[in-house]
């Protein structure tokens, strides 16, 4: 259920534009790595070129290799729809589905290609993804209405019971807590703590107690100036990078004195 | 801010506007009267057809035009008009949403706006040059079309017999074409503003374009159809111009839509009739129209039912 991502030279461009540069790096199956630096390093872009959700964007590409256990999720014939379905996406904004239910939306990636599944199955998967994602308690009383009534912090993790219920290998969250208050943050990151037993977990994150508080390696990113690309520019254990990082950027950074 | 701390007047000064502020006073008194205008409007619109379809309604059946009374001559008009419009939303609903969708999440950029523009260039034309249009080309070139139908699928009840370029089906098409553009650039728009997040969170969970435009951009867009579809449905029913240039009506009812059997629609009626009708004549036409003015108003408030069924799910929330 998790597997080993191994980026190698990965450059991504917007148009002519060159906003990652010569990313390689391998992130562990069962772990959560972290992504910190500065506004505009190309750590958002870096995550969604991970299950070519940046292909949204007109004019986007990349260049080099991203596999998933050796299989390269840039190959020929490879269809971002199924990288996608192995490699699920958690937003910064939370977002239910605001015509669905809070059922309807646990189930709408798992109806997507045609699937069929049976009625009793589909409840035990509402059930079991909901209380994967720490919520089931909350809301089993009201599964049938609407998922944009729940608070904030509840709709969080809402959409992250949609993308476990699809059973991707690896986890994708971009800043998913920084629309949230401190509760809504605190159930979201046990939570991560929790889903990191079976699935790859990559976090985005603006706040850096939290990625020292919830990943085991981090990644530090960032940019010369304007104009130039991001670049990762240390990668390691998370304890490491907070205690003692290679670098003189990245303790700089994470001793606030830029970003 | 006077220097005088005697009174507490100075003090307050800085926090009071004396209880007006003109910019905001007149915005209000504009925008109120706007709105007294359109109920204003309605009202005296309603209050005319009443005042003048009385006459009609009250009057010996023998008199009425036709000689059997009023509900025998509006019937089949509003049969008519009914039919034409309907066939003219068939036929535009899924052609508008299928060229708004190409449009806003198929083509390629520069193809998408030169194909709006076109779109809207379309709303342009004249009625009148559709009828025209309607008449001498597309209704000719759908003889062999509606024969087919007739050969083909002659067991349904809506074809049979000898077909007639001037046909109710002739009359729906056109209407459909000239419905279109308004539908085609309001589901257009609607489409656009589908919030970029719910795409996304469609396409993050696997799902193909077609599968995202069905889970996100469709019901975003759902009370924005149907609104666009009441406007389109509104045009058609009141249509005129067209309608008393290609359709041959009679008086008959028949479900068959491509022979020249078929009532025509009021509005047409209205403007082949009127004038050269005088006295009762005049009042039995004008009672068609109120009959036509409760007809949109029915249609626009179910419109409006159907989009609040499940406000509750729309996302305003």
């Amino acid at each position: 259920m998790s597997k080993q991502i191994d980026v190698k030279d990965l450059n991504i461009y917007y148009g002519d534009f060159l906003a990652v540069q010569d990313v390689s790096t391998t992130i562990a199956p069962r772990s959560i790595t972290a992504l910190i630096g500065p506004s505009g390093c190309g750590k958002s872009t870096f995550l969604r070129a991970l299950n070519r959700m940046h292909e949204v964007i007109p004019g986007a590409k990349v260049k080099g290799s991203v596999e998933l256990d050796g299989q390269d999720m840039y190959g020929r014939g490879v269809d971002p729809v199924l990288v996608r379905r192995k490699v699920g996406m958690v937003f910064q904004k939370p977002n239910p589905f605001p015509t669905m239910s809070i059922k309807e939306n646990v189930l709408a990636g798992v109806k997507l290609n045609n699937k069929r599944i049976k009625k009793s199955e589909a409840e035990e998967l509402v059930e079991s993804s909901l209380k994967g994602a720490n919520l089931w308690n909350e809301v089993k009383d009201r599964l049938d209405k609407p998922g944009s009534g729940l608070s904030g912090g509840q709709q969080q993790r809402l959409c992250i019971a949609r993308t476990i219920a699809v059973k991707p290998e690896v986890v994708l969250m971009d800043e998913p807590c920084s629309a949230l208050d401190p509760i809504s943050t605190l159930a979201v990151e046990d939570l991560m703590a929790e889903l990191k037993n079976d699935y790859t977990i990559v976090i985005v994150t603006h706040n850096m107690q939290q990625a020292a508080r919830v990943s085991d390696k981090t990644g530090f990113f960032n940019i010369e100036g304007t104009g130039k690309p991001g670049k990762l520019v240390e990668y390691d254990e998370t304890s490491k990078i907070f205690n003692n990082p290679s670098e003189k950027a990245t303790e700089d950074y994470i001793s606030g004195r830029f970003g | 801010m006077s220097t005088s701390t005697q009174t507490r007047e100075p003090a307050a000064a800085e926090l009071t506007t004396g209880g007006r502020r003109f910019g905001d006073q007149i915005f209000r008194g504009l925008s109120t009267s706007a709105g007294l205008v359109i109920l204003t409007a309605l009202f005296l619109v309603a209050a005319f057809l009443l005042w003048q379809a009385w006459p009609a309604l009250v009057a010996d059946p023998a008199d009425v035009r036709g000689g059997k009374g009023l509900v025998h001559y509006i019937a089949p008009l509003l049969v008519g008009t009914v039919m034409a419009a309907l066939i003219a939303l068939l036929t535009a609903l899924p052609l508008s949403i299928g060229i708004a969708l190409f449009i806003s999440h198929y083509a390629p950029r520069r193809l998408a706006s030169a194909l709006g523009y076109l779109v809207d260039l379309l709303a342009a034309v004249p009625s009148v040059i559709f009828g025209l249009w309607g008449i001498t080309v597309l209704g000719p070139g759908m003889i062999p079309v509606q024969g087919g139908l007739v050969d083909y699928l002659g067991w349904l009840p809506f074809f049979g017999g000898t077909s007639s370029p001037r046909s109710m089906l002739v009359t729906g098409l056109v209407l459909g074409i000239m419905i279109l553009p308004i539908m085609t650039a309001v589901n257009r728009e609607v489409f656009l503003q589908t919030p970029r997040l719910h795409e996304e969170a469609s396409l993050a969970l696997g799902a193909t374009r077609w599968e995202m435009i069905k889970q996100a951009v469709f019901p975003f867009g759902k009370s924005g159809i149907i609104s666009g579809a009441m406007l389109g449905l509104g045009r058609a029913l009141g249509e005129t111009m067209a309608v008393a240039i290609i359709l041959s009506p009679s008086v008959r009812y028949t479900s068959v839509l491509n022979t020249s059997g078929n009532p025509g629609t009021i509005a047409a009626d209205i403007a082949l009739n009127f004038p050269e009708s005088s006295g009762i004549d005049v009042n039995t036409l004008v009672a068609s129209g109120l009959v036509l003015f409760f007809l949109t108003l029915v249609v626009n408030m179910f419109a409006r039912w159907i989009v609040s069924r499940r406000s509750e799910f729309s996302g305003a929330n």
